[in-house]
Order: C-alpha cells, then sequence, then structure tokens
C-alpha cells in the first residue's frame, strides 16, 4: 500500500479502506483506520472553528461543521503549521452556495484571518511618534513610512468588524455600512480599528512602499491622511522612517 | 506651486497625527496578569495548532493570564477563595486555582 492510497482514502469516506493495514496481532486494521480517518476530520474541523470563531457563531454548530467538513477534503493543511491553515477559507465560502443570508461571511473570514496573521508576525521596534516632525520639511513628501509586519489592512462592502464583535458577544448589534479596517497588534494581542474612507488604500500604499506624498495624493483630493497616520503611531505601526538624501 | 501647497497640507497633517497621537488612550502600556480570568477567557488570538487561546480551564487559573493596563493587575478585584482568605492577580504565574489533571 502506498503512502498516497493511505493519504487519499483518509480525506475521502467513500474510498475503502485502503489493503494491507493489519493492527498488532496481525488482522485487518479496518475499524482503526475509520478511527485515524475520524479523528483527522474531527480535529481539521475543531481547528477551523478555533480560526474563525466569529465564522463559526454567525453559521452555528451544525453548518459550520458541515462547511469544514467540506472545506478540510478540498483544501487540507499544506504544512504540519496548523497556525497557517485556513487561509483559503475566506475565497472557499465565496464559492459556496446557500450562503444568501450571510453575505458577509467571507469577509468575517477574511477580518478573522488578518488577526490571526497580525498575531503571528514578526515583532518590531516602533518609531517614536513625534519621529514624523524630525523629517525635514522637503523631504516629508518622499519620506517611505515602513509598516510593522503584523500591520492587515481588510476592505469590506459590510461593518464586518461590528458584526464579528457581535457574533463573538463583544458588541452590539451592527449600524455601519462598508467597513475599511486596519489590524494593528501595539503589545501581543491585535486588534481591529476603523479607518476613514481611504484608509485601505492609504495604508496598502504605504505598504508597498510608496512614498508619503504620493500615497496620500493616489487617496483622492480632500483625503487628510492625520487619523490614519494618529492611528499608526499611536498603535506602534510605524517602525522605520526612510528620507533619501537630497 | 501645488507641490509647495502638497507641503504644507502635508506638514499640518503630521502635526496634527503627532498631537492626536499624545491625546490616544491606547498608548497606556498593558501588562500580563496572572489569575484573573475567567474559565475559557484567558487572552490569546494565536488560532489553530497552538495550546493558548481561551484554554483555562476553572475561573482565575494561577497560570492563565490577561492583559490589563500596567500597574493595575494587583488592583483587579476578585471573590475572596473558598476558605475566606484574599485573591489577588500576580505578575507572575500562581499555583493556586489550578485545574484538577
Amino acid at each position: 500500500m502506498s503512502q498516497q492510497a493511505f493519504h487519499h482514502a483518509l480525506l475521502d469516506p467513500a474510498r475503502p479502506v485502503p489493503d494491507g493495514l493489519t493492527d498488532g496481532a496481525g488482522h485487518p486494521a479496518g475499524r482503526r483506520y475509520a478511527v485515524y480517518r475520524n479523528n483527522v476530520a474531527v480535529s481539521l474541523t475543531e481547528a477551523l472553528i478555533t480560526g474563525f470563531p466569529a465564522c463559526a457563531a454567525l453559521l452555528g454548530a451544525d453548518n459550520m461543521s458541515r462547511i469544514a467538513g467540506r472545506f478540510l477534503r478540498q483544501h487540507p493543511p499544506a504544512s504540519p503549521l496548523m497556525i497557517h491553515w485556513g487561509a483559503a477559507f475566506p475565497a472557499f465560502l465565496d464559492g459556496l452556495d446557500g450562503l444568501g443570508r450571510l453575505p458577509f461571511l467571507s469577509d468575517v473570514a477574511r477580518l478573522e484571518l488578518a488577526l490571526r496573521r497580525a498575531y503571528h508576525a514578526a515583532d518590531a521596534t516602533p518609531v517614536a511618534p513625534n519621529a514624523l516632525l524630525s523629517i525635514p520639511e522637503d523631504r516629508l513628501g518622499l519620506a517611505r513610512l515602513r509598516l510593522a509586519p503584523s500591520v492587515q489592512i481588510v476592505k469590506s462592502r459590510w461593518p464586518v468588524a461590528e458584526i464579528r464583535a457581535f457574533a463573538l458577544g463583544l458588541g452590539a448589534a451592527p449600524t455601519s455600512g462598508a467597513q475599511e479596517i486596519a489590524v494593528l497588534r501595539p503589545d501581543y494581542d491585535p486588534e481591529p480599528h476603523v479607518l476613514p474612507p481611504q484608509g485601505h488604500a492609504f495604508l496598502a500604499a504605504l505598504q508597498a512602499n510608496m512614498p508619503l506624498g504620493a500615497a496620500v495624493t493616489q487617496c483622492g483630493p480632500g483625503f487628510d491622511p492625520a487619523p490614519c497616520l494618529a492611528l499608526l503611531l499611536g498603535h506602534g505601526a510605524i517602525t522605520e522612517i526612510l528620507t533619501c538624501p537630497g | 506651486m501645488s507641490k509647495t501647497i502638497k507641503t504644507a497640507a502635508l506638514l499640518s497633517a503630521v502635526a496634527t497625527a503627532v498631537t492626536l497621537t499624545a491625546h490616544q488612550a491606547a498608548a497606556q502600556e498593558k501588562e500580563k496578569c496572572f489569575g484573573v480570568a475567567l474559565a475559557g477567557q484567558n487572552d490569546c488570538a494565536a488560532g489553530p495548532g497552538t495550546t493558548c487561546a481561551g484554554t483555562s480551564k476553572v475561573d482565575y487559573q494561577g497560570n492563565a493570564w490577561s492583559l490589563v493596563d500596567e500597574g493595575t493587575c494587583m488592583e483587579v478585584m476578585l471573590p475572596a477563595m473558598a476558605d475566606g482568605s484574599e485573591r489577588m492577580g500576580s505578575l507572575e504565574a500562581l499555583d493556586r486555582d489550578l485545574p484538577e489533571m
């Protein structure tokens, strides 16, 4: 029996138990394989619920288990590091029929994934908040702000930060509309922050290493970067200021 | 000309941002406080494949922590222990209120 046959049958309950498996006494080990097969599916389902608690709460236990059962077979872990598993879950939810009542579910999953990525991102030492003031006036527009590796941004047509908080019993019923969100991690725990309109585009430009002036300009006339910059500075999310000489 | 205006606007935005930052309460330093979390509510957002998220089994479990504002760990109000003695938070893991193995 090949490892591949063992693996394929593991995630497909319709397949027969692979031949050639024996228990300690040399008897066929069919039922033991079935127990193992069940354990794999149950533990991956639990992992998905752990990683997407708000999605699980919105779907309810039965629906979440059913969806997890399909997801874990289509997207089994590619790495033994379970902290990374589930990256494909938001797109998978987009492709599911029957979620009409929860059109925002995939964006809630994106937010939960962003929170998890922020948690596991490398530490970085932030600049002092007043460091921005020390950039020479004529170089301010060309300065590049390096953001902490933990900074994650999410944009949704739905108030996903509110929906997530409500689903987890952390906040009131959602009332607002589309939300742009930055996940920031000043200490150990990541937190979602709602950005002003165009805040997502601004932070994305900074993450892409665009100079400050250009990053502001591409957000359109009337965009005020002050609230976003204050949010970043106040949560230790700017780790370096690069000014080109001359 | 427009470049000059942009620089002025940027300067003022940066100054505003730094001022706003000085007023943000989020700048509050945090500390890990052991022995104050209710069962299953200890802080951690690590996700699957880890062992810390919401895994404390009993209320005020001594080796589970929550993030609290710096300097407030010892002030968290907790109910007294079963024997009537005072129960306090700690900056280091405690051996009280551990789940039975």
